[in-house]
């Protein structure tokens, strides 16, 4: 075991654990107003959901002992035989325990990641019904076969360095599937649906950009020269990420905005994630400005093809992904990382590009038919969709009994504490203690 | 009396308050408004796709005022106001019946 990097790992942790919360502030900005705790808690609350069940099921069945090439087995349920030894075929040098700890935190932010796509539309529960299935059918099997000793994808030789494919295009065509279950926003495409704070946006942006460096640094797994590289690249990704957009809006639009450069940021992020820790600086700028140029034109594509995704998780995280994937077949240089291979563009030929294809092509069609069997059958057991009312009305009020924003003396409201024991509770007619001449907008 | 109303562009209370106090005004109440006139709204993009947004904020400026001060203190309004380009506002002039101090129970002309 190495002491400096069990600590930067540990340090790495905490930062993707952050980008979970600046996930929230990402997408809670782009909402309209009635709808902004309803989508924070859709990111924030992932945290809770995902943490337990990895714990209890998640991380055995990604990262266990290889059953075919296809899940792992059942070996570490609730954690047990994970401990503080490191284990050599995952992490040499790390607890076996922190590597599984490192793994919970991609394992929050993928699902939470699609919850943009559905965003200002859903029950809570068929929420958290649909996280806690999509963990489990979804991405404990395709981080097996990416990233775990003896999946097929990783044997294969495909390279997803820190996720392009298991959380970024997994969680991209995953939320393609559940929209077209849930259906569009009422409104979609007559109404203007502005986003509501979009310095909560950029803000939520510079924190998943800090919290990247843990992502895709930390998944060097060690403290070293690899983490170094993978590091700069990262920054080197968002920032081009954020010049590509700048310049399509500057170009189309005749002015940049700052909603284009926060996404284009992501974007950057997205696409150099599965070639951080195998590009140099130059390919790392180049993969950051294809995902912000390629991403600023796919979020058009909802409006064409008529399909809601209301903080384009397709357009960003699907399209930025494949965009990143293939571009590591391409850029991928043996020389920053003697773990990867040669590809195009380094001497490699076409094979790893090819690889790529196949992960990507896979990744695709299987996370698409899970979650659409999902989405399909949470829909009809509790149902995934508020109602008319309750959407017009905002997921704050309808599905929390609060509002994310109280102006003037927050009053208006009568206080209705809870009753003591024995005692009739009072009858609050619905909704009216918190709406009633108060200033809820 | 008279109750004058404008709605003004947001950045220019300062120079209207200004000038109503040039007359003697005692007071006003201000308060936030959408709206639009032959201006319009103005467009905005969001990831490229762009909204026509009509109703844009204005203040909505409440004044009561003797009958004869109306035409002063409409042009005062007018003067602070004013930029000279699309979108400066519009007065209206109401007739208002009565008019009380809560405090002091005063009524009309005293009570402004």
């Amino acid at each position: 075991m190495d002491t400096g990097d069990t600590a930067f790992i540990l340090v790495s942790t905490a930062l993707v654990m952050f980008m979970t919360p600046g996930l929230a502030l990402f997408y809670g900005g782009m909402v309209r107003a009635k709808n902004v705790l309803g989508t924070i808690m859709q990111s924030f609350f992932a945290l809770g959901i995902i943490s337990v069940l990895w714990v209890l099921v998640g991380y055995t069945l990604s990262f266990g002992p290889d059953k075919g090439g296809l899940i792992g087995s059942l070996e570490w349920l609730g954690f047990s035989g994970v401990g503080q030894e490191p284990n050599a075929d995952l992490a040499a040098t790390i607890p076996h325990i922190l590597f599984a700890t490192f793994q919970m935190m991609f394992a929050v932010i993928t699902p939470a990641l699609i919850t943009g796509a559905f965003a200002e539309r859903i029950k809570f529960s068929g929420y958290v019904a649909f996280m806690a299935g999509w963990l489990l059918l979804v991405y404990a099997p395709v981080a097996h076969w990416v990233w775990a000793p003896g999946g097929w994808i990783r044997e294969l030789g495909a390279l997803d360095f820190a996720g392009g494919t298991v959380v970024h295009i997994n969680a991209g065509i995953a939320a393609l599937a559940v929209i077209l279950v849930v259906g569009k926003r009422r409104g979609f495409g007559k109404e203007a649906m502005i986003p509501h704070n979009l310095a909560m946006t950029i803000l939520g942006t510079g924190v998943l950009w800090f919290g990247w460096f843990g992502f895709n640094a930390g998944s060097a797994l060690g403290a070293n020269g690899l983490a170094a590289s993978a590091f700069l690249a990262t920054n080197l990704g968002a920032a081009a990420g954020a010049l590509g957009w700048a310049i399509v809006d500057a170009t189309k639009e005749k002015r940049s905005t700052s909603l284009g450069i926060a996404s284009g940021a992501v974007a950057g992020l997205v696409a150099i994630t599965p070639a951080a820790g195998f590009v140099g600086p130059a390919a790392a700028i180049a993969i950051g400005l294809g995902g912000g140029i390629v991403c600023a034109w796919a979020v058009g594509l909802k409006f064409r093809l008529g399909y809601d995704d209301s903080l384009d998780v397709v357009g960003v995280h699907m399209v930025g992904g494949i965009v990143g994937a293939l571009l590591t077949g391409v850029f991928a240089d043996a020389a920053i990382n003697s773990a990867g291979v040669d590809g195009l563009f380094a001497g490699g030929g076409a094979a790893l590009l090819g690889k790529q294809f196949i992960a990507v092509g896979v990744t695709l069609v299987y996370s698409f038919a899970m979650t659409f069997g999902l989405a399909k059958a949470i829909d009809a057991v509790i149902g995934l969709r508020v109602t008319e009312e309750e959407e017009i009305t905002g997921l704050d009020l309808t599905q929390h009994s609060e509002a994310g924003y109280v102006f003037g003396e927050g009053s208006g409201g009568i206080a209705h504490p809870a009753p003591a024991p024995g005692a009739t509770p009072v009858a609050v007619p619905h909704g009216a203690a918190i709406t009633e001449g108060g200033n809820v907008r | 009396m008279k109750l004058v109303v404008a709605a003004i562009k947001p950045f220019k209370l300062e120079d209207v308050k200004e000038s109503l106090e040039g007359l003697g005004i005692q007071g006003m109440t201000v308060s936030d408004a959408r709206g639009y006139g032959r201006q319009k709204g103005h467009t905005e993009v969001y990831r490229g796709a762009e909204y026509q947004v009509d109703f844009i904020p204005k203040l909505r400026l409440e004044v009561v005022v003797d009958d004869d001060q109306v035409d002063e203190v409409v042009k005062a309004i007018t003067d602070g106001a004013g930029t000279g380009t699309i979108g400066d506002g519009k007065i209206w002039v109401v007739p208002v019946e009565q008019i009380v101090r809560i405090r002091t129970g005063e009524k009309g002309s005293d009570a402004l």
